[in-house]
């Protein structure tokens, strides 16, 4: 166990690593980064100091290393905009974010499980096809299509909700609807094949033999296995969706991560633009370590291999 | 539907002719995205012909004509006229180009990249199959749409960038399941002959592994064509797509975002009708083939 930990670390660390190489040389390498790093409108006596004080004037290898140590420690330099440090801003963003994905996990796993259990206790049925079609659309239709519409009949026509902003639990609703139903879509995925595996499955069957009642089956002894997959999925995807709410956020107005990632670009603001990739990327490599290591733990055959 | 034709003996031609007929009556060809794409393919490529003004040019004068049917819309501009007061038609018909020619390309981009190194990470092993597998794994953990916009950002937006944005974030997607292909494929009896018969590597690559896995390739490619059009209308949204004034289907959408809340909803539903048809068909037409074609992708 203690190996494949090791191992598994190691991996992690690997793919910081070329995270943060990856980042660095798209920064470097097209164009002219000079541009990228000072502000809009600088002078060309600022941009000279400005080029020695992010040691553009240094070997690659030297200013890769600054970068990184840099990070380590937490500066992610000022933002151009805001004229406060990138780092701020971002923790100063993220409990919207972790709200708005909150909710929308939650709306995502009432819809999700109870019509992924429905569609794969009903196959080919009209609920399992009622799901497809609403799975189907979820992972078809672009968020600010959705948001737009949403809008359109909710706030326009109807007057029901609030179109943007934030401050009550009516501004979370439709934000939290539209980015919820991409994953609602995927849960509903997982848990209808998941539910499939263990109904099939030898003690489901000596449940049924027994004479258990049928809902007694589904609800008890099938479910609490199935649900296992979804319940990864769903962790995962809380980490996705902290980083994924650019559209839903922008449409709405809504001021998470997604957001300040939006007015960096608006704003040219590139500070900012780079750390909201190098953290988003950073916490999903980290997300999947844990989850991998926590397999590991459930479930011996997957330590033992490879 | 009806049963599927034997393929007449006579000929080839004739064995062929009633392939191609049988194909369409197929159980469950999804006629209607086929149609829809189709569709939206000519007017791409007839849009000159086809729409009735200029798409990049208004007059103040005649600005948020409301559709035909209501009240204040006229014959002459059929889906009205935007904030500048251009024909949302013409730009939805010269949209159905931008759209097309970026997704088709970006997908054959990533497709090309992500299938030759698929085929060299699995092929190869050792190193090779290393650095690509690590490169793929972190650039998969990087959400699509962040580092698309991260790249937009640094390179700026143009037609061009964001057919080469697109084809650098989703190579890594087609690598991924083209290498656990070739993988399989090396094990198989035709490969190991082909080394015993002394092929060079570049030569079973390119001879005997690849014609093996174009097929996963193409279903690949069907499904991300939906994903591509969806991010490039993301990108053009928040304005680091395609720059304005050229008519892209998502920048049709910020533009009449502004609009929405007084009314003119003509300016976002009718681009977002095209941008879900086509993804939608796109999608459909994916599934099918990955069904038909690739049993192996099946739980992609």
């Amino acid at each position: 166990m203690k190996q494949y930990i090791i191992r598994r670390a190691g991996y992690s660390l690997l793919s910081l690593f070329l995270l943060s190489l990856t980042i660095f040389l798209f920064v470097r390498v097209t164009g002219d980064p000079i541009a990228l790093l000072t502000e809009p409108g600088a002078s060309q006596d600022d941009i000279e100091a400005m080029r020695h004080q992010f040691g553009l004037d240094q070997p690659l290898w030297m200013q890769y290393w600054h970068f990184v140590a840099s990070f380590l420690t937490g500066d992610l330099g000022q933002s151009f905009y805001y004229r406060t440090p990138v780092l701020d801003l971002y923790f100063q963003r993220l409990p919207n974010s972790l709200l708005l994905a909150a909710v929308a996990m939650a709306l995502s796993l009432l819809i999700g499980i109870p019509s992924g259990i429905l569609a794969a206790v009903r196959v080919d049925r009209f609920w399992d096809s009622a799901g497809k079609i609403f799975a189907l659309l979820g992972l078809s239709l672009p968020q600010f299509w959705v948001g737009l519409v949403l809008i359109l009949v909710f706030s326009v026509y109807l007057g029901w909700l609030p179109s943007s902003g934030s401050g009550t639990f009516l501004h979370l609703l439709m934000p939290a609807f539209t980015l919820g139903w991409y994953f609602a879509a995927a849960h509903m995925r997982m848990t209808r094949s998941s539910m499939l595996e263990v109904l099939g499955s030898e003690y489901v069957k000596l449940a049924r033999l027994k004479g258990l009642p049928e809902s007694l089956v589904i609800g008890k002894h099938a479910l609490k296995n199935a649900l296992i997959p979804v319940i990864t999925l769903a962790g995962i995807n809380l980490v996705v969706m902290i980083n994924v709410a650019v559209v839903v956020e922008t449409v709405f107005a809504w001021p998470g991560i997604g957001r300040l990632l939006y007015e960096g670009v608006t704003f040219r603001d590139f500070p900012v633009v780079q750390a909201v990739v190098v953290i988003g990327g950073s916490m999903i490599i980290l997300v999947n370590f844990l989850v991998d290591i926590l397999y590991a733990l459930i479930d011996p055959r997957i330590r033992l291999e490879s | 539907m009806t049963v599927i034709t034997p393929p007449e003996t006579a000929t080839l031609a004739a064995a062929t002719a009633s392939r191609s007929t049988a194909f369409w009556r197929l159980k469950g060809f999804p006629l209607i995205p086929v149609t829809i794409l189709l569709f939206i393919a000519f007017v791409a490529v007839f849009a000159d012909v086809l729409a009735p003004y200029d798409p990049q040019i208004g007059s103040l004068a005649r600005r948020f004509k409301p559709p035909v049917w209501q009240e204040g819309g006229s014959w002459a501009y059929l889906l009205g006229t935007d904030h500048v007061g251009r024909d949302v038609l013409s730009r939805l018909i010269f949209g159905a180009r931008v759209s097309m020619i970026v997704g088709l390309t970006a997908v054959l981009v990533a497709g090309v990249i992500g299938t030759l190194l698929g085929i060299l990470s699995g092929y190869l092993g050792g190193w090779a199959d290393q650095v690509v597998m690590r490169v793929t794994d972190t650039w998969l953990a990087l959400p699509a749409l962040t580092f698309a916009i991260f790249l937009a950002a640094i390179v700026g937006p143009s037609e061009l960038n964001i057919i080469l944005i697109l084809g650098l974030v989703y190579w890594t997607r087609y690598a991924r399941v083209i290498r656990g292909e070739v993988l399989s494929l090396k094990q198989r009896e035709f490969v190991r002959l082909a080394i015993v018969a002394g092929c060079s590597k570049r030569v079973i690559m390119w001879r005997h592994i690849l014609p093996n896995v174009i097929n996963s390739a193409i279903v690949l490619a069907t499904l991300m064509l939906g994903v591509v059009i969806v991010t490039e209308a993301s990108l053009s949204f928040l304005g680091v797509g395609v720059p304005p004034p050229k008519p892209a289907w998502g920048l049709m959408m910020a533009d009449g975002k502004k609009g929405l809340m007084v009314g003119y909803w003509w300016l976002t539903v009718f681009p977002g009708i095209c941008i879900m048809l086509m993804v939608l068909s796109a999608n459909l037409l994916g599934d099918w083939l990955r069904v038909k074609l690739d049993p192996q992708l099946r739980q992609l």
